[in-house]
């Protein structure tokens, strides 16, 4: 009956399924919109890295993996539709890469049992899995991007930071709001004076923002920016003759994308990062082989080695390791998404299994427990070489301030059960 | 022939102008809410509920509520995301302050606070029409949204200035949060629905009605036969925002459950609405189901088939169908200005002579 209706009102919209394989994989991704020069390159890397596995090794422990790639536009109303749409062919986990569409889909997929990777994104809190079983965002948050920039600047001014003013201009959305509330913590601690400054969606409108630094002459100006908002913001930079080596963007706003537009005026500015950049790693040479050369590459096949690229291939990497997690610790090859769950939860990422994998030192070691959903928290910062046109990293990984960030989380996570009435727990 | 008035006799003034004059209307009308009270609620599921019906039925009041200011008033307005945020936000506020109040006064509730909001900006159209209302109301668009992400009451303090629905229910069942069932978040909207599309439809074409429309068609000449220009754009203003203001509740509370005042209820759900009171028609209620209908499914059936069914790269349709729907918009609306719902009645027009035309 249901299929008869369905048949009589929109047949169209019954539109047959790709063949299912037995792993199926989502990409919510974005090609289009304002945000879409980030979200292609993300969105390339995580769907070669499966390409190469399935072209060069079957799969993951003999299975298939078939990718269903979504367009979300960057847009919470089409991630919601994405997400419906997809669930029902047994997605094993979602990367919804967009910090308004997780706060959507948190709820909607701990009800339904599927995990969520928001990695380096989404609500902070779910670090602590006792109330967020089924959200992952290891390795690092934003709380920690947060942390370890000021960190930075400290190092930088040689330890005290008493009497500096430090500038935020952030996305005016739940994304560029999330550090608020550690920097102010940090703030009370290290002593410095922190100044906000919101830019509104999609951000090409920031002149009154940099007129405001002119005017105030900051230390620092830390960057919450994604998209067209960090082209802008870096031109701004540049044209108000900011100290570019003082202005530090937070990882999503340390693609090629962000500084080139700006030339030799964007050389020095700085941005976080959690994992390596570059191309300089063995496993360049089996995408050439198995992916590029055979015409199977995502997209135009022309972001390799980007940062954001190698970011994508870094998340679909950490969904592979739990995948296979998950398969030895079940027994069987085809996972259903509980026990691509607990294979995400007793995930260990080690220098060995990574130089294996062919990114040896790619990114920090660290291990998932139900505690910690969020990993270590360790970033690194990167820096614009405009002449050599390459971003490279200037320290190396070192940790967020736990001391600050561990009563925030609690504080913040015991809001969440309280308000959704979660009983935290690990068993 | 199906559109057929022979033996269909009307002996009463109240029978000669119901809303469905014709039989074979009205038994569709019928057959319609059966189907969708008796029937869709057994069969769907999460996809069909969040992808298609409760936009659908959402977007339906809210192009009902802007038909009303516009196609049936006269007056353009460029502010529906600005007064479905406050829906949203008030919905929002009276659910966390009074949490034992059942969700369905909240929702009327806050459909209530956006028609005072909307009062209060429909005031400059007693001096401003046409194209200057129009940018005095896409003010009051950007002003709600920037106050809404501005002052940390409106969303309770929260770090990141999301709103979230807590559980709310409705007899015991639940209509908020993320445990929903599928037929319990479409039969709440569709209620809503139905209510004010009788509300609206009734209201039109009573002396309410008569008076936004004198006043749409001229003004002066609607003063001069006596109509109040103030209450009744005031009152157009009112209604409007009212079921502009459902909506907005619906859609952040039941339809989506969190929200970011700026990305879901910003500029372009503005424009969103007001093409589908134009393309579905204005001054009609059948047009604004039309309109919601035509610009939240195309997009849909439009991905369905290229990227299920013809397995096109997602951005390559992403881009083919903003192309298909802008095309489609022009098409109809050089091919007929008046929108679907005109089309609809020229259609059945011919209908009721068929076969037989003069």
């Amino acid at each position: 009956m249901r299929l008869k209706l369905a048949t009589l009102a929109l047949g169209a919209v019954m539109a047959a399924a790709p063949a299912m394989a037995e792993i199926t994989m989502s990409a919510l991704s974005y090609r289009t919109g304002p945000y879409a020069a980030n979200g292609i390159p993300f969105a390339d890397g995580y769907q070669d890295y499966f390409t190469l596995l399935n072209e060069r090794d079957g799969g993951i422990g003999g299975e298939m993996i078939n990718l269903v790639e979504c367009e979300t536009g960057y847009n919470t109303e089409k991630g919601v539709e994405c997400y419906e749409a997809t669930k029902g062919e047994g997605v094993l986990v979602y990367q919804p890469l967009s910090t308004g569409i997780t706060y959507q889909l948190i709820p909607k997929a701990t009800a339904d049992g599927i995990p969520m990777h928001t990695m380096g994104y989404g609500r902070t809190s779910a670090k602590n899995g006792a109330v967020f079983p089924y959200i992952f965002n290891y390795p690092a948050n934003y709380w920690d991007g947060a942390s370890i920039a000021i960190t930075h600047i400290a190092n930088e001014e040689g330890g005290d930071l008493t009497g500096k003013k430090i500038a935020l201009v952030y996305h005016n959305s739940a994304y560029g709001k999330e550090p608020i509330r550690t920097l102010e913590s940090l703030a009370e601690k290290h002593g410095y004076e922190l100044s906000l400054l919101p830019v509104d969606h999609p951000g090409q409108e920031q002149k009154s923002q940099w007129l405001q630094i002119r005017r105030e002459k900051p230390d620092y100006v830390i960057m919450w920016g994604w998209g067209v908002m960090n082209q802008v913001a870096v031109q701004e930079a540049v044209n108000i003759r900011y100290p570019m080596d003082h202005f530090i963007g937070i990882w999503w706003s340390g693609s090629e994308n962000d500084v080139l537009p700006a030339g030799d005026g964007a050389n020095g500015y700085k941005a976080l990062t959690f994992h390596n950049l570059g191309d300089d790693y063995p496993i360049y040479a089996d995408l050439k082989t198995h992916v590029v050369d055979t015409g199977k590459a995502a997209g135009a096949g022309d972001q390799l080695g980007t940062a954001l690229y190698n970011r994508g291939m870094y998340a679909a990497m950490l969904a592979a390791e739990a995948i296979k997690t998950a398969q030895e610790m079940s027994g069987e090859s085809a996972i259903t998404p509980a026990q691509m769950r607990d294979g995400m939860e007793n995930l260990e990422i080690t220098e060995a299994k990574m130089a294996a994998l062919g990114l040896p030192g790619f990114g920090p070691e660290f291990k998932v427990s139900c505690e910690n959903h969020g990993g270590d928290g360790y970033g690194a910062v990167a820096q614009w070489d405009a002449a050599a046109g390459e971003w490279s990293l200037i320290t190396d990984y070192y940790q967020s301030d736990q001391e600050i960030l561990a009563p925030l989380i609690e504080e913040d996570s015991a809001a969440y059960a309280a308000e959704a009435g979660v009983e935290p727990a690990c068993n | 022939m199906l559109y057929r008035e022979a033996g269909d006799f009307k002996t009463s003034y109240a029978e000669d102008s119901q809303t469905f004059p014709i039989k074979f209307d009205r038994w569709r009308y019928y057959a319609v809410l059966a189907v969708a009270f008796g029937v869709i609620p057994f069969f769907i599921n999460d996809y069909w509920v969040s992808a298609i019906f409760l936009p659908f039925l959402i977007y339906s009041i809210a192009a009902i509520g802007l038909n009303i200011l516009t196609g049936y008033c006269g007056q353009v307005s460029l502010g529906t995301g600005g007064f479905m945020a406050v829906g949203a936000y008030a919905c929002y506020k009276l659910m966390t302050a009074f949490p034992d109040i059942s969700i369905f006064f909240h929702v009327i509730l806050a459909g209530g606070i956006t028609a005072g909001v909307g009062i209060l900006f429909g005031l400059p159209s007693l001096r401003i029409k046409g194209f200057y209302l129009a940018v005095a109301t896409l003010a009051a668009q950007f002003f709600l949204v920037w106050i809404f992400n501005r002052v940390p009451w409106f969303y309770n303090y929260s770090a990141t200035g999301q709103i979230s629905a807590p559980e709310r229910t409705v007899f015991g069942v639940k209509v908020t949060g993320p445990e929903t069932d599928a037929w319990a978040t479409y039969l709440f909207c569709l209620v809503f629905v139905v209510l004010v599309a009788w509300l609206a439809r009734n209201l039109t074409r009573g002396t309410v009605g008569r008076k936004w429309m004198a006043i749409r068609d001229m003004d002066i000449a609607a003063e001069i036969i006596g109509v109040n220009p103030l209450t009744a754009k005031l009152s157009a203003f009112a209604v409007s925002s009212f079921f502009i203001g459902i909506a907005g509740a619906l859609f952040f509370a039941v339809y989506l459950g969190a929200v970011e005042v700026g990305e879901v209820f910003g500029i372009n759900k503005s424009f969103l609405v007001l093409f589908m009171v134009i393309i579905g028609g204005l001054g009609s209620i059948f047009g604004s189901f039309a309109g919601a209908a035509f610009l939240v499914l195309l997009p849909v059936i439009l991905k369905n088939l290229l990227v299920g069914t013809l397995g096109w790269p997602t951005d390559l349709a992403a881009h083919l169908e903003f192309m298909i729907v802008g095309a489609l918009i022009i098409v109809f609306l050089v091919a007929e200005p008046h929108g679907l719902a005109q089309l609809w009645r020229v259609a059945k027009d011919k209908l009721r002579l068929w076969p037989f035309p003069h």
